[in-house]
């Protein structure tokens, strides 16, 4: 049978086909969309959003170790968080195969950094897949459940966006059952005291040297005989790109099993062409071990280590030139950056935020990082997933400790918060810092496209859950001063800040109130009555034509370039925290609506 | 048939996604080898999109080179202007005749340029679309994707049958007569 998935849902529709029992996974663009579809089979395959993505590799690690076939998902720097596991687990192996993926962003259209992960499998001796395309994606996905098998070892799959966010037509194989090896004791295999991690370390080193015959060996890594003045080794998306380029004029040598690399093969095949090329995304990897080799190649002398590795880059790199399009001038469009929607429940925080002086705002990953930008430039550093918070710690302790008045303000969302911001707050009480934490509770994950995390009360698939009581953690780590906001109501919001950085010791404020494009449950229904069901709209009458109201920074107001009059466009939901700023009242409800 | 090349551009949220899905269904079931290639995430907060479709025997990469489309579809004038360059010199536009100003508009930061449409007129040959009041007519303004899409199929040549099949198995049963709707109205006007 065959089906146009994207990469992302061909590794799903393979995990349910090899008979995986066990995903486990933290949202992350652009490898989200891999438990989503597994969990929408929740009759197939047993798939959960964990915390974050060292609980969902251990659980994954657990599983395999208790007999079934298991995997983890997550972007690329979702693995940094699990590195731990991640490096052990090569040393104990599986008990059934374990399969971890990985997602990388060349270009980062949503992230923080551009970090090259095939980095991880050399530095932790794991095998490594690199496919192109979606039916690599099913296929290698396949492959590396039996090659985890056979070498008692975890299989690293290494994704980049346009291998997850691109379709292309796959053909689906025969499903597998589901089995299980019932668990042995094991512990010269499992448990890593130093006396046998001494031995497991040997045996890494050993199993390394037969993976090398593996990928000699395997089909993964082929030769594509054109022409043979230029000889080009490339892998990922990189392989298609070069293909698009150079077409019959080149050849290719393709690296779909990365690690170990085939170096043999590629040394044959340099010497079947005049000159050698790699084509690969982000670091030198391969281009590294080539030349390491003895053999001659020429990589990022030539192309960008940079970005993502598009055609047109390629073609400008190697011929000095790009195709022609039509002449036209860009130098009047203005740039288009994305921002909160309008209702966003980020942005009354970010308004009250925004207009105070004397405090370091410590951001995070989400939507509200969006908050560091005009009119707001209410966020001052991102790093990490957490480290808002125990930046905020950090910075606070000096402040104290050279007399600044300047009060440290952590601003984190609720998923963040349980992924790893629950640790910080723990530092920030036990370490005694008056730190100011603001959890953004909008009751989803919203960044990633809407998922469920132990705060909703709701799993991967939709059945009910615990609800994660965000006030009763934070009392429970330690702080004392604890209060809950709607962060539309700016009077509360306002006097809530007053509150916090008036106490010489840690609070935590909580702002609660739905994502606007979260599908509202039944509780939340219960809780948010009448929440984005109402319109604004302007009394020209009364607006003075201060434009005052453009401060709220909301994608549904405008002020006209020559009255200056406002208006509030149809993707108003009525927020109503442009009504508040108003001084003239001149914002008023929408009665037809 | 060598391979064709459109691209889909337009402002996060305005349902290029959903538009790229019924395209490539549509051309998958015509017997084309399809590749497709979008970015999600953070920019679908209000930013500027794009979707990438290619098809045809065999297609090598999913993405589109800069100076190679056949067709680009603006589902938003702006961005349209923006994404020319993505056009071969005889590629031709659809340009949806409707205006979000970017954030830095709405902010008096930036000016919204004037003449949009004429502009990329006076580049390629261009079909202009109202596709904002079509959808109202079809009975709802989020078809404006679906309406784009008529369009698009006028301009490709093809017969509506296909596109309808494709609309009645990818879209809620709810919404799939407003979006027949839609589409016809894109198609013949």
């Amino acid at each position: 049978m065959k089906q146009l998935l994207t990469g992302d849902e061909a590794i799903a529709r393979s995990a349910i086909d090899a008979g995986v029992c066990f995903a486990s996974a933290y949202p992350g663009t652009p490898s989200t969309e891999i438990l989503q579809e597994l969990a929408a089979q929740s009759d197939k395959i047993y798939a959960e959003w964990a915390p974050n993505e060292k609980v969902a590799l251990e659980s994954a690690i657990g599983a395999a170790i208790a007999g079934s076939r298991a995997m983890a998902s997550m972007k690329h720097v979702g693995l940094n968080v699990a590195a731990d596991p991640f490096f052990t687990n090569a040393y104990t192996g599986i008990g059934a195969g374990l399969v971890v993926i990985t997602a990388d962003e060349p270009g980062m259209h949503s992230s923080q950094n551009e970090q090259d992960n095939r980095h991880y499998a050399y530095h932790a001796n794991v095998p490594m897949f690199e496919p192109s395309n979606s039916q690599e994606c099913y296929d290698m996905m396949q492959t590396a459940f039996e090659l985890s098998e056979t070498f008692d070892v975890p299989v690293l799959i290494r994704m980049t966006t346009r291998v997850c966010h691109s379709k292309s037509i796959v053909e689906l194989k025969e499903p597998k059952s589901k089995f299980n090896i019932p668990f042995k004791k094991n512990q010269e295999k499992y448990v890593t005291v130093p006396a046998i991690a001494r031995q497991l370390r040997i045996n890494l080193l050993q199993r390394n040297e037969k993976l090398k015959k593996y990928s000699i060996a395997t089909a993964y890594n082929y030769a594509e005989m054109y022409d043979t003045a230029i000889g080009i080794v490339a892998s990922g998306v990189c392989f298609d790109y070069a293909k698009e380029i150079f077409m019959e004029n080149a050849s290719y040598y393709k690296v779909g099993f990365s690690h170990p690399m085939p170096l043999d093969n590629i040394k044959e095949f340099a010497s079947k062409v005049d000159k050698l090329y790699v084509l690969e995304e982000n670091d030198p990897i391969m281009e590294t071990m080539i030349k390491s080799y003895g053999i001659q190649a020429i990589g990022k002398e030539l192309f960008p280590t940079e970005g993502e590795m598009l055609p047109e880059r390629i073609r400008l790199a190697f011929y000095g030139e790009e195709l022609s399009g039509p002449k036209h001038s860009l130098e009047d469009v203005p740039p288009r950056p994305p921002t909160l929607c309008a209702g966003c429940p980020h942005r009354g925080l970010f308004y009250a935020l925004g207009g105070r002086d004397g405090l370091f705002l410590s951001g995070d990953i989400g939507c509200y990082t969006l908050g560091y930008a005009p009119p707001f430039n209410a966020i001052d550093t991102v790093t990490c997933m957490g480290a808002s918070i125990s930046s905020a710690h950090g910075a606070q302790k000096i402040f104290d400790m050279f007399d600044s008045k300047m009060r440290a303000v952590a601003i984190i969302g609720d998923s963040t918060f349980l992924h790893t911001g629950l640790n910080s707050l723990m530092s920030v009480a036990y370490n005694n810092s008056k730190v100011v934490t603001i959890i953004l509770d909008n009751r989803i994950t919203a960044m990633t496209g809407g998922q469920h995390n132990p705060g909703t009360g709701f799993n991967a698939s939709m059945g009910d859950a615990p609800i994660a009581d965000l006030t009763a953690i934070a009392k429970a780590l330690g702080i004392k001063h604890i209060k809950t906001v709607n962060p539309n109501m700016l009077d509360e919001v306002e006097q809530a800040l007053d509150w916090a950085v008036s106490l010489d010791e840690a609070s935590v404020i909580i702002t609660r109130w739905p994502c606007v494009l979260k599908k509202m449950t039944e509780s939340d229904n219960t809780e948010f009555t009448g929440a984005y069901t109402e319109k604004y709209t302007v009394d020209e009458d009364a607006c003075s034509s201060c434009a005052i109201c453009l401060s709220a920074g909301c994608p549904a107001i405008s002020v006209d370039n020559d009255t200056m009059l406002a208006s509030i466009n149809d993707s108003c939901v009525g927020c109503s925290i442009c009504a508040q700023i108003c001084p003239s009242e001149a914002i008023v409800l929408k009665e037809d609506n | 048939m060598s391979v064709k090349n459109i691209m889909l551009v337009g402002v996060g949220g305005q349902g290029t996604i959903t538009a790229s899905k019924l395209l490539t269904n549509v051309l998958m079931d015509a017997g084309h080898d399809v590749k497709m290639s979008e970015i999600h995430g953070m920019s679908q907060r209000g930013g500027s999109v794009s979707s990438q479709i290619r098809y045809g025997e065999n297609v090598a990469c999913p993405v589109i080179e800069l100076g190679s489309a056949d067709l680009l579809v603006a589902f938003e004038k702006l961005e349209g202007l923006r994404n020319l360059a993505y056009l071969k010199t005889d590629g031709a536009v659809v340009v949806n005749d409707f205006r979000i100003d970017p954030v830095g508009v709405l902010a008096q930061t930036a000016e919204y340029p004037p003449n949009v449409i004429e502009r990329i007129a006076r580049c390629v040959d261009t079909t202009v679309v109202a596709a904002y009041d079509l959808a109202l007519e079809a009975g709802e303004a989020m078809t404006m994707n679906v309406v784009l899409l008529g369009a698009l199929a006028k301009r490709m040549e093809m017969a509506p049958d296909e596109w309808e099949d494709a609309i009645k198995k990818n879209i809620k049963p709810n919404y799939v007569d407003v979006n027949l709707r839609a589409f016809h109205l894109g198609y013949t006007n």
